[in-house]
């Protein structure tokens, strides 16, 4: 386990900013240069199944050591050697995207629809970036902290208005 | 597939068959198993194309997750997958204790672990059932549904429920079993496995049967992984990933069992994975019966675990004014909870749930992320379904075994 993040280390510098031990080994990458880190895990370290992939919106988060807003978490793991590591990319709210890994894992491609869906971080060289849980027409990204709970009743779905209004006719 | 086409072509008049035939199929469709609605790209009767078109059932599991507390969000997670909400229970439990850094009492561990697999029984016997009624067997259905309805009997007996039973609680269990449910547990894993046998000499020797999952919806091993199936899909394509084996949580470390793991990778291998498991459930669960009364008398909670926030005793009720939105409980709220993530996966029936925490502090979660099998096994459809029948596409979305409560959240 230490062997293998003191070679990532070496090996990924400029990509890798820091290395956390928490419940699984953390690593904070940069967004430049991701993508590569990735491709070495899965080829040449057998990281080949990707267990989840979620973005997490850190805004107005009181114990925030960092001043980007999201945060993509990867978890990664190896069938092998029974290593199970975290890979974190910080997203400016004001530059929201990043890179997809759709063409490595085929599991990416609903998980990266559903970040774009829920927190509107758009991934760079996906095949298909749709809303996939809430309708194509639906307004803002529901999962962000400022998104209310309980909608007021001008925000609410325009089609379900429209909808609603046919049927009392 | 290709051949079955060109004759196709040769017969009805070639023009006509120029342009694919697109067909709608669902939200509505009964073999769908909720409300998965797939857009479907034909060229004769061969799927080109399938689009899965999920959301239907979206009720914002995550999102309400942060506004209810640790323990509320258990009753959460009830409605994910609806048929083994033991072991959703389970995840979410576990996902909370390792954040709290709670220690479970050894007994509350073993009846964990006999609700999960009972859970397991009860999923496959609904997806032997399914499955077997959409491919034409009727037979099966119902003696499934026989075992299945003991099953949720017992579950009656423990905790009151019968299919969201939110009996697993954050550092524990509800509360611990009676004698009559040991027993009637005991009578059940005697009595279940010559009825296995019973359900496999009624499809096994079945040539209907075998000619509609032998060779279907073939999913080699590399695949499998870059897919993302887990559980007995991934298993069936001949790799031993089983998260109760590969990171043992509550008392699975402790007991014997055997992975099952099929060869080829068909809709017939993960078939008979499914069978071999309901084997080794029972084998498990008769396990931890045997070890009950070594901890006889242990309490089945945690001394620290989060209590739920309940109204401090008033000792002269007295006529209150009622708040108008809801009602408002007043208790103590103690810090228990450090800031910081939490990861924990369970093997639960369907695959892998994997639950992800971020706190804050307080006492609700700050995210709550849900990985739920079925939403990764839908995805996997259109890899699956490309050059299969319109009828095969039917025992694909079987033998995925996908309910749409656990894929939307």
């Amino acid at each position: 386990m230490e062997e293998l993040l003191n070679e990532l280390k070496e090996k990924f510098s400029s990509v890798i900013v820091e290395i956390q031990e928490k419940d699984y080994p953390t690593l904070i990458c940069k967004r430049t240069g991701f993508l590569d880190l990735i491709k070495y895990l899965k080829d040449e370290k057998g990281f080949k199944y990707l267990i989840d992939l979620c973005g997490v919106d850190y805004l107005n988060y009181k114990q925030k050591k960092f001043e980007e807003r999201f945060e993509v978490v990867y978890h990664l793991y190896n069938l092998d050697t029974k290593i199970l590591i975290r890979l974190k990319v910080r997203i400016p709210e004001d530059d929201c995207w990043h890179y997809s890994v759709t063409p490595l894992f085929m599991t990416a491609n609903y998980f990266e629809r559903e970040c774009y869906d829920m927190f509107g971080i758009s991934f760079k060289g996906h095949p298909d970036l749709r809303r996939i849980l809430m309708p194509d027409d639906w307004e803002g990204h529901p999962l962000r902290k400022d998104y209310p709970v309980y909608l007021e009743e001008e925000q609410e779905w325009k089609t379900y208005k429209e909808f609603t209004q046919k049927v009392k006719k | 597939m290709a051949t079955y086409l060109e004759i196709n072509k040769k017969q009805v008049n070639e023009e006509k068959w120029e342009e694919p035939f697109y067909i709608n199929m669902g939200p509505q469709h009964p073999s769908t198993h909720g409300v998965l609605r797939l857009f479907l790209e034909l060229e004769g009767e061969t799927i080109i194309n399938c689009t899965p078109i999920i959301g239907y059932l979206h009720r914002g599991v995550e999102k309400l997750g942060e506004t209810l507390n640790y323990n509320q969000a258990i009753v959460l997670s009830d409605r994910l997958d609806y048929i083994a909400s033991a072991a959703n229970n389970t995840a979410f439990a576990l996902a909370f204790e390792k954040l709290m850094g709670l220690e479970v009492p050894r007994r509350a561990k073993l009846l964990r672990t006999i609700v999960c697999e009972m859970a397991r029984i009860c999923n496959h016997l609904l997806w032997l059932a399914t499955h077997a009624l959409d491919i034409g067997a009727m037979t099966v259905f119902l003696y499934c549904f026989r075992d299945r309805e003991w099953l949720l009997n017992i579950y009656e007996k423990i905790c009151g429920a019968r299919l969201t039973h939110s009996y697993v609680r954050v550092g524990g269990v509800r509360q611990d079993f009676t004698q009559e449910i040991i027993d009637e547990l005991y009578k059940f894993t005697e009595e279940f496995p010559p009825r296995i046998y019973d359900y496999e000499i009624l499809i096994d020797v079945n040539r209907i049967w075998l000619k509609r999952t032998k060779g279907i919806a073939v999913v080699p091993p590399e695949d499998a992984i870059n897919l993302g199936l887990t559980g007995p899909c991934l298993r069936g394509s001949g790799i031993a990933y089983d998260v109760r084996k590969f990171r043992p949580y509550d008392a699975y470390g402790e007991v014997d069992f055997v992975v099952p793991t099929g060869k080829n990778g068909d809709t017939y291998d993960r078939y008979r994975v499914r069978m071999e498991e309901l084997r080794q459930s029972n084998s498990i669960i008769r396990q931890c019966l045997d070890k009950l009364p070594e901890t006889q008398g242990e309490p089945v909670l945690a001394e620290n675990a989060p209590d739920l926030l309940m109204p401090e005793k008033v000792k002269e009720p007295k006529p209150q004014p009622v708040p108008k939105k809801g009602v408002i409980f007043r208790g103590v709220e103690k810090p228990i909870v450090p800031v910081g993530e939490a990861f924990a996966s369970i093997e639960s029936p369907k695959g892998e749930l994997a639950v992800y925490v971020v706190s804050d502090g307080s006492n609700k979660p700050w995210r709550l992320r849900i990985r739920t099998p079925s939403f990764v096994h839908i995805s996997a459809i259109p890899y699956m379904a490309k050059n299969h029948m319109v009828a095969d596409l039917i025992a694909i979305i079987g033998t995925l075994d996908i309910v749409l409560g656990d894929s939307d959240r």
